[in-house]
């Protein structure tokens, strides 16, 4: 089976989804595009689905928090084409304060743990997913840790307090 | 042919035909030489302890050949490695099944205070949940550590008045630590 180029790539996906599709770049070979949160569930299906891409394997859901952004939370979806010998990386900007995205489950089983990561470290709510929990943390942190707002450091650590260190 | 060693009598009045001495030291010494560890070993302080289970090492020659792997019938809960906080209600349920009297040792870094891992998932030392007698430093503690730490516990157990466990001091600090 013949592999895709980023090239070819780009033009199907430009005549399927037109203006939706934007910001495409190409670091160190990765295709990489941004699209809007009420195509992506299309988007992923029609790159899962059509004969021509075949992006069977779902690598991995997170996200990344750019507090200074208006829509300051990227959920990023990394896709593999088995097939066509190719990756893709697709991102969606929404709004930190009112976190919803819809799920990806719908697609790949796989994406239910990886969905249930990037609520529990940043809070993105996915709408439609069958149990969206925490995974890693403790079901009482309270927070998702994750967003910038939070403190790496735990404040209860006795060692660290300045007065120690003459400052 | 290697010599037998046999820990000496605590300190008592001798006499012709008898021994006589407090009941807590002999209970002590009994003690001190047949603690059974739980070890708790969750990261690299736990291949220290695995070390310090083997021939070179030997703890099985200081009364600890018997671990115990079940916290019903354990003295000593050896504490080895990183604590979660999602590990944490675990590590005490541990702790609350063990019968008293009960010694927990914390080794290595981790254990003692978060060692490296200053972070919001990780325990900043066991003593944020149960009550400590011994901490171990080192990261990881080489097994000599390890041994001389034990060596501590057993100085404390040998020591400890029978009465101890029940005075209203251990347990202030049992329920300082919300364990009733």
């Amino acid at each position: 089976m013949a592999a895709i180029t980023n090239q070819e790539l780009i033009t199907i996906l430009g005549d399927k989804f037109g203006d939706k599709i934007v910001n495409v770049s190409e670091p160190y070979g990765l295709l990489t595009f941004e699209t809007s949160k009420d195509v992506i569930i299309s988007v992923l299906t029609f790159l899962k689905e059509s004969r021509n891409t075949d992006f069977n394997f779902l690598t991995d859901i997170t996200a990344v928090h750019y507090p200074e952004k208006k829509h300051g939370i990227a959920v990023v979806y990394h896709l593999h084409s088995m097939v066509k010998r190719v990756r893709v990386r697709i991102k969606v900007f929404i709004d930190e304060h009112h976190p919803h995205i819809p799920t990806a489950t719908v697609l790949w089983n796989g994406a239910n743990w990886m969905e249930r990561e990037t609520y529990d470290l940043f809070g993105v709510k996915f709408d439609g997913h069958p149990d969206l929990r925490r995974i890693l943390n403790m079901d009482e942190l309270g927070v998702h840790p994750m967003l910038k707002q939070y403190p790496l450091e735990d404040p209860n650590r006795v060692d660290k307090k300045d007065e120690y260190f003459g400052r | 042919m290697s010599d037998i060693n046999i820990v000496d009598a605590p300190p008592g009045i001798e006499g012709s035909g008898f021994f006589a001495t407090s009941l807590d030291k002999v209970i002590g010494l009994a003690r001190s030489h047949s603690l059974w560890p739980l070890p708790f070993a969750t990261s690299c302080c736990g291949i220290e302890f695995m070390a310090t289970m083997g021939s070179h090492y030997d703890l099985g020659r200081f009364g600890s050949e018997r671990l115990s792997f079940s916290p019903r019938q354990a003295d000593l809960l050896m504490v080895m490695g990183t604590i979660a906080k999602k590990m944490s209600p675990v590590l005490k349920q541990v702790y609350l099944q063990m019968a008293e009297p009960r010694w927990v040792m914390a080794v290595g870094a981790c254990a003692s205070s978060g060692g490296i891992f200053d972070t919001y998932s990780v325990l900043q030392g066991i003593d944020e949940i149960i009550p400590v007698d011994v901490y171990v430093p080192g990261c990881p503690p080489r097994p000599e550590a390890i041994l001389d730490g034990f060596g501590k516990i057993q100085e404390l157990v040998r020591n400890e008045s029978s009465r101890r466990r029940d005075s209203a001091q251990y347990q202030e600090m049992l329920a300082s630590y919300g364990i009733l």
